[in-house]
């Protein structure tokens, strides 16, 4: 890993941990972004983590472009001395795959697709090396998820999977992106999969749906209220397929402010998981099962 | 007192200076794309500069005054009448209840700014009036007006008419307009040819431009340095693994289209980007109209804090001039 810092015209500075996805490149990018933040600096109005980066907004008139890079290289070394180890919880959100809504829009932007005849799941289970379009959904939610970023649009979680790099499942982006994409879609890009916050373009091909809402602008629904948006850098998620009766029970409930999404608190430490990375996501999902 | 929009223009939107704070959360500063003329709208009717106005897309609103207000439009060559009767822009002028503003066509420019005495009162949405369409906050009921809205101004107390912006402290794109680029980011991913080709080259603006961003064409297709893609960043030369955008910064999808992030910019994703407009040119970026023809020009640091700087003296002389 080698830190790459540069200006984002005279208002950013963005800093480059690697230029690969890890683990271990988003916990120095986290670590580092709340370095920079813990350390006050007058001028600064944004400090966005992201997946193995971050960037910082500040006002030039207030700190020269230089001092402020001067400020952020000195806060490199606590980075690396920070213990990667956070206090977060785990979630289980409920996805209703081969949905007919994302199946419905997949269909309507075929010609835009690198496998015009098959869906968008047939695509992603062939070029990963499965026989079914079941055994990928399968490794798709039996090993929970890190959300490694939020963003794109308004609470927009990115999720990096916890397992070893080789068991990384990876599709490309569609090859122009759609104009249209179902609010609460679940989609994969790249190496990461997402959640569709709000209706609209996107070019990550689509697996299916969650019933739980994850941004309220109106902060109507229960767990909403104190924020209008549900994930934050840090949180583990555990999929849970579910099929349409499901899905239509939890969607009345989250109506209904009944809903209460499954949550239990965890501590995840990085040393341990790669020391042992069943043994940690199997402690993870009992946490969540005793939830 | 409110205001009632008899018809809305063809995307007329609530703006300020934005919702700074969020952008970790991909909810984007918004505001005014030209902010330089929001903030001369507002002093010209005795506003705070950051009070909300009207940010209005090629085509103006017709709206009917139930109490009598100062207004000022800045911004595009839009210009104002009340009740038929032709006003100039960049100047304050009176309203009265019960007359209609309406405008004529659209001369020069791209956005223009209604600022009305006591500046509009809707609810603001963490901090800000700014309408967001796409997260639905802000605006009205998080969406651009639409006829039949009744949008309620704030208190003011009397000031006079007939404050002006003298037109050397006006601020429009040239032709053809001239934006400064401060390179970097992912500057390093594209070939000394492609990089100095970028700012030699012809663009105009595409008909995809709005709040979030500009698109540009015209350009040859930028070649990258050869590598081997990086884990997680996807199998294109143009793809990195998704990082955060700054405001300004211009991403080339597939090496093709330039696209400018503008006010409402998606907060991060996965294409490399060379650099990012200089924050003094920003403003200019609202002001461009499709088929525009452009020129990026690269700069240093220093230039573009001197830009900046220059940008800020031209306020201060206005707020000077208007007393």
């Amino acid at each position: 890993m080698k830190t790459r810092y540069t200006y984002g015209g005279d208002e950013h500075i963005y800093v480059e941990m690697d230029d690969e996805m890890s683990l271990d490149a988003f916990f120095k990018s986290l670590s580092m972004s709340n370095a920079v933040r813990n350390a006050n600096i007058e001028g600064v109005t944004e400090i966005c983590p992201a997946n193995a980066s971050f960037q910082v907004k500040f006002n030039p008139d207030v700190i020269a472009p230089d001092q402020m890079m001067e400020r952020i290289k000195q806060l490199e070394h606590k980075a690396e001395d920070a213990e990667k180890r956070m206090k977060t919880r785990i979630i289980e959100v409920p996805v209703f795959y081969q949905d007919p809504w994302t199946h419905e829009t997949l269909m309507r932007f075929r010609e835009r697709h690198q496998d015009p005849d098959g869906t968008d799941l047939d695509y992603a289970a062939r070029i990963n090396g499965f026989d079914s379009v079941e055994a990928f959904i399968e490794a798709h939610h039996s090993q929970p998820w890190f959300v490694s970023m939020v963003g794109f649009v308004a609470g927009l979680p990115f999720l990096y999977q916890l397992v070893e790099r080789e068991k990384q499942l990876q599709v490309p982006k569609y090859l122009r992106p759609r104009t249209d994409t179902p609010k609460q879609t679940v989609g994969y890009g790249g190496c990461f999969s997402c959640v569709y916050s709000v209706r609209g373009a996107g070019g990550y091909q689509m697996f299916g749906i969650t019933p739980m809402t994850i941004f309220d602008p109106q902060q109507e629904i229960s767990y909403l209220r104190d924020f209008m948006v549900f994930f934050k850098p840090g949180d583990i998620v555990k999929w849970k397929p579910i099929d349409r009766a499901e899905y239509d029970r939890i969607v009345k409930e989250v109506e209904a402010g009944t809903y209460k999404p499954r949550i239990a608190e965890v501590d995840f430490d990085l040393d341990a998981f790669n020391a042992d990375i069943p043994g940690t996501n199997a402690k993870l999902m009992e946490a969540l099962n005793d939830a | 007192m409110t205001l009632n929009i008899i018809s809305p223009g063809l995307s007329t939107s609530i703006q300020d200076l934005g919702r700074p704070g969020y952008f970790h959360l991909g909810i984007p500063l918004g505001g005014a794309m030209d902010r330089f003329a929001l903030r001369c709208a507002n002093m010209l009717v005795g506003n705070p500069e950051g009070a909300a106005c009207f940010e209005v897309v090629f085509m103006g609103p017709e709206i009917e005054f139930e109490k009598d207000a100062l207004v000022a439009v800045t911004g595009a060559e839009l210009p104002p009448t009340v009740d038929g009767e032709e006003k100039e822009c960049w100047t304050a002028f009176e309203v009265k209840k019960g007359q209609k503003l309406g405008f004529g066509f659209l001369k020069a420019g791209a956005r223009a700014y209604i600022a009305i005495s006591g500046g509009i009162d809707t609810p603001p949405a963490l901090g800000s009036r700014s309408t967001y369409p796409i997260g639905a906050l802000g605006g009205i009921e998080g969406r651009v007006i639409g006829a039949g809205d009744k949008v309620p101004l704030g208190d003011t107390d009397a000031i006079e008419p007939g404050q002006s912006v003298p037109e050397a402290l006006r601020r429009m794109p040239g032709t053809p307009a001239q934006l400064r680029v401060l390179p970097g980011l992912y500057w390093h991913r594209l070939t000394e040819a492609a990089q100095e080709g970028f700012f030699a080259d012809d663009w105009s603006v595409a008909p995809e431009a709005d709040r979030m961003g500009y698109r540009f064409k015209g350009g040859k297709a930028l070649e990258f340095v050869e590598r081997e893609q990086p884990f997680g960043a996807g199998a294109d030369p143009s793809n990195i693994v998704d990082g955060c955008y700054s405001y300004g910064s211009i991403q080339v999808p597939g090496g093709l289209e330039p696209i400018v992030l503008h006010r409402d910019a998606v907060s991060g994703g996965g294409y490399f980007t060379l650099g990012a407009i200089i924050s003094a040119d920003m403003d200019l970026i609202g002001q461009l109209q499709p088929h525009t023809s452009v020129k990026f020009k690269k700069v240093d640091m220093d230039e573009a804090l001197a830009a900046r700087k220059e940008r800020k003296k031209m306020l201060a002389d206005i707020r000077a001039h208007l007393g």
